[in-house]
């Protein structure tokens, strides 16, 4: 048996959406991740929480793309596919690379499975793959239940454990340690010694399987290259609520987030209610408006107020984002974007709310909209959108989306101390305090209830320049309406210089990202440099205020291309803020970009030139 | 209760600078009045008091209050003021609303903010009407208002507000009305008294739109036959005590006690019962007086208090994590 050295691996799990993917997914990530390798993941939720078994919309999925090399994006096209039953193998085997490897559980593909996955009944899709492939039909079912044989376990609870006798021996294929599951599974059945038994004996079966057939090739992934340091895996919406943690310990606030579930958001409610013990105060609302509108009271009352939701949640929030906006007052608003339009797909990605971010409000409203670009940076961003919210006293949308909420990387996690501080304009005595009274960056100070002699009144009503007192004075709303824009274009003063990401400085083309098309892009454009085509690359974090320095860079190339996953919405910012020529490659499939699509229009534009 | 002579300002301290800007004759500025001679002798100090409002009339009542306060959006503010009191719990918090902010655009969240039963005071200035827009009929209109919006009668079965705050476990409900300032000061001074949200609806009269919609409560020819003042351990009497209610089983009969009844046999009124107190708010037409004062109170801990025993609890269990740990989480590896 030899063992060949890879540079870079695409698994796909696949199966029912009762089998266990994600948590094998998870697994095989853990596991990866200690043994060095970068990584990058990205789970595919069926849509319906219980479609019918073994049907194709009841298949859930999961990727992971992890090498020795620089990993950006959870792969395109897989190296391989675990196919627990015909309904998964359907749906995936077209994407697979040609001469992939295929496991399958050959049990999952009898006349039920095959009918229930719309196959003729008489077909014979294991046979019909063609050559080219490596195929590993495994009867998982019944090796796994002749493994798990004496147990007092009914067989549909030792079915349960199929996930694991796969695992394990695509843990064999990939030289894996067994360790890590292990510890996992002894922790997490503690208190059900047999299923805690019955997995264990799964996951060694599938291994040791892989062990005993002949003629089989094993595959190695050395470490990575990392920077030197301590990291943790995490997803985005994981990221998020560490961000937010950070920042109010950052300001010394309490942290409060109002929220309402809606997916794929909820999983930031669920991961700060975790974190009680640090003071974080968690609200599940009775609805969108009173999430965003407790977040007005607590920031209000001198949190750090937050509120997450997804599309279908801004739009009813908005009028609330309206309210914060005028009062001036400190909150952020994550929106994890999904499909829309209305309910439109819930469990796929987008990038269409950017429009609906920068302009759905009534009236002169602009408000601060920053990105996440990975689940890593939803760390970051949400740190710079807190620091945004309270240095700035301005409400701050934090653009993440389906696909980074959900995937996860290795995270090079920082040292609470090498966080800066956040240092919110608050006033503790003032004998003569004017609430709407600005500093020399338009910023009003925060006068917390509970101060004395502070007492003061706002409301959603037109201020009066400095004493925020009722105002319907034609000159007055005028100034007031362009000082509170001044103050949000300010906030670009503080943005770090923005940088190529890589290629010329000038050139035929340079592709500019926002949010999560950031490592499609930068394995498209690696690609193109290396055929030597010349384009560059940019990614923006800040989409407002952009950054300042963005229209000097724009400037030096004679195209812009702009992937975005909606039909063209920051191609319109940019060419109307900066008449520059900018296409826009649009994708609207509840699907991130794969590189290949990226660089195929790279091609197009550069060979057209 | 605080005798008035330790209040901590005057009334004159608890107004604002600001110009009084309803309409002359409203019953919005009887109850202003009364709030800011009630409030500086509540014991609260003037920082720690909050008005927190919606749209309409009566929510431009902060702006008039010498505290902190905002005038929000409508239908909003009790997700507001709750979001406020979760974080800052010491506050004194007041939601003003009324019956279009309170029980129409914001029914939900006054319902929740009800069950939920933060620490705070709701006043629904019930006028019957929508002022600010200028005469449409309103949740709490009687059926077959004719208004501008509703120009052949209204086709809406109107709202019963206590009967709704019972119906959401609300532990304190109580009715007053503007045009009796002594009432209306007890009952605002009664409710503060009370941990827990408590609701309190204010006849208020618009003489703009909806002129002598309580006439019949205020006026002191009409008011004897038409009200029942309740008062805790007493009977309920009215009509200057010659009519009192009884109760049936639980059906509630007006009797005559110069017809051979006494004030033994009539209905003793007790707050803490909640049958009871659901009978009452019953009392919604003309066959029965009006009830008012405290119809319910229970005791119940409340929302915020819960929420800092669950952190304090966590914090107890697991320790607060130090924001390294935080981020570390608990599989971390090292690369060097
Ligand atoms: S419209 Fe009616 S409720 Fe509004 S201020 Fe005038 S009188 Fe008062």
């Amino acid at each position: 048996m030899n063992t060949q050295s890879l540079s870079k691996v695409t698994i796909h799990f696949a199966g029912d959406s009762g089998d266990g993917i994600q948590l094998a997914g998870s697994q095989f990530t853990n596991t990866t991740a200690l043994a060095g390798n970068d990584l990058s993941t990205f789970p595919d939720f069926p849509a319906e929480i219980r479609a019918p078994i073994g049907t194709v919309a009841g298949v859930s999925g999961f990727q992971i793309n992890f090498g020795s090399e620089k990993i950006h994006t959870p792969g395109g096209r897989p190296d391989v596919l675990v196919a627990m039953n015909a309904a998964a193998f359907k749906k995936n085997f077209p994407n697979l690379k040609s001469g992939g490897i295929i496991v399958l559980d050959s049990a999952g593909f009898d006349k039920k499975n095959l009918r229930l996955a719309a196959y003729d009944e008489s077909s014979t899709p294991i046979e019909d793959i063609p050559k080219e492939y490596q195929v590993y039909a495994v009867d998982i079912t019944k090796l796994n239940r002749e493994a798990l044989k004496d147990l007092s376990l009914g067989s549909r609870d030792k079915d349960r454990s199929r996930n694991m006798f796969a695992l394990g021996f695509i843990y064999f294929l990939y030289s894996r340690s067994l360790q890590t599951t292990l510890s996992f599974l002894e922790a997490k059945f503690k208190s059900k010694p047999e299923v805690l038994e019955a997995n264990l004996r799964a996951l060694n079966a599938g291994y040791n399987y892989g062990d005993t057939i002949e003629a089989i090739s094993r595959f190695k992934v050395a470490p990575a290259q990392m920077e030197k340091g301590e990291y943790r895996n995490i997803t985005g919406n994981q990221a998020t609520a560490l961000g937010l943690i950070a920042a109010a310990a950052k300001s010394g606030l309490e942290l409060f987030y109002g929220s309402y579930p809606i997916t794929p958001a909820s999983d930031i409610l669920h991961e700060l209610a975790a974190h009680k013990n640090r003071g974080v105060k968690t609200f599940q609302a009775e609805d969108e408006i009173a999430a965003v509108t407790s977040a007005i009271g607590a920031s209000f009352g001198g949190a750090l107020a937050v509120t997450g939701t997804s599309g279908p949640g801004m739009a009813l929030k908005t009028e609330g984002i309206g309210l914060a906006f005028m009062l001036e007052i400190p909150m952020v608003i994550v929106n994890v974007q999904r499909g829309g339009p209305s309910t439109g797909l819930p469990t796929k990605t987008e990038q269409s709310d950017l429009l609906q971010a920068l302009y759905g409000r009534n009236g002169e409203a602009p408000i601060p909209v920053i990105a996440a670009n990975s689940p890593a940076d939803c760390f970051s961003s949400a740190f710079e959108a807190a620091r945004i919210a309270l240095e700035h006293m301005t409400p701050v949308i934090l653009l993440t989306d389906g696909y980074i909420a959900n995937s996860s990387e290795p995270w090079k996690f920082p040292q609470a101390s090498s966080l800066a501080s956040i240092n919110p304009p608050i006033v503790k005595n003032d004998a003569h305090y004017l609430p709407y009274k600005r500093d020399e960056r338009e910023v009003r100070s925060w006068a917390i209830p509970g101060t004395p002699g502070l007492e003061h009144r706002l409301g959603g009503l037109e201020k009066e320049l400095e004493t925020g007192n009722v105002s319907y004075e034609a000159d007055n709303h005028q100034a007031m309406v362009k000082v509170r824009d001044r103050k949000v274009r300010l906030i670009a003063k503080d943005y770090p210089v923005q940088k190529l990401i890589q290629g010329p400085s000038s050139g035929p083309l340079l592709v500019l990202g926002w949010g999560n098309t950031l490592g499609a892009i930068q394995v498209a454009v690696e690609h193109a440099l290396e055929q030597g085509l010349a384009v560059a690359q940019l990614h923006l974090k800040y989409i407002n205020p952009l950054p300042e320095d963005l229209g000097a860079i724009l400037s030096a190339y004679e195209k812009i291309l702009i992937p975005e996953l909606n039909y063209g919405q920051l191609v319109r910012i940019i060419r109307d803020q900066y008449l520059v020529e900018a296409e826009v490659l649009d994708k609207i499939k509840g699907q991130p970009f794969l590189a290949e699509e990226i660089l195929e229009k790279i091609k197009s534009l550069v060979e057209n030139d | 209760m605080t005798e008035p002579n330790s209040a901590l300002f005057t009334a004159k301290e608890a107004a604002s600078d600001q110009e009084v800007r309803w309409c002359p004759g409203c019953g919005d500025y009887s109850i202003l009045k009364q709030m800011q001679s009630v409030i500086p002798g509540l014991g609260i100090k003037r920082e720690d008091i909050v008005f927190i409002s919606g749209i309409g009339c009566s929510s431009r009542f902060p702006y008039y209050m010498n505290t902190y306060g905002m005038h929000s959006i409508h239908g909003r503010a009790p997700a507001v003021a709750s979001g406020l009191k979760m974080v800052n719990p010491n506050l004194s918090v007041w939601v003003i609303t009324g019956d279009g902010d309170g029980l129409s655009i914001g029914g939900n969240h006054l319902i929740h903010l009800l069950r939920r039963n933060v620490n705070l005071n709701v006043l629904l200035f019930n006028n019957e009407i929508y002022g600010l827009t200028k005469g449409q009929y309103s949740p709490t209109s009687e059926m077959g208002k004719r208004t501008k919006s509703s120009p052949m009668g209204s086709l809406d079965h109107p709202f019963n507000p206590l009967a709704l705050a019972l119906g959401a476990d609300a532990t304190f409900v109580a009715r007053t009305i503007d045009r009796d300032p002594v009432h209306l000061r007890g009952v605002l001074e009664t409710s503060n008294l009370h941990k827990g949200t408590s609701f309190i609806e204010i006849y208020q009269n618009c003489n703009v739109f909806n002129d002598g919609a309580f006439l019949s409560y205020s006026d002191k020819k009409q008011k004897g036959q038409h009200i029942i003042l309740l008062e805790e351990g007493k009977p309920l009497l009215f009509d200057e005590g010659n009519k009192g209610i009884r109760l049936n089983g639980l059906k509630p009969e007006i009797v005559n006690l110069e017809e051979g009844f006494s004030a033994n046999d009539l209905w003793i009124h007790d707050s803490r019962d909640a049958t009871k107190a659901y009978i009452l708010s019953r009392f919604f037409d003309d066959n029965f007086p009006r009830p008012f004062g405290v119809f319910y109170q229970e005791d119940r801990p409340c929302y915020e208090e819960q929420l800092i025993a669950q952190i304090n609890h966590a914090k107890e269990i697991q320790g607060e994590t130090d924001l390294d740990d935080l981020l570390r989480g608990k599989r971390s590896w090292t690369v060097d």
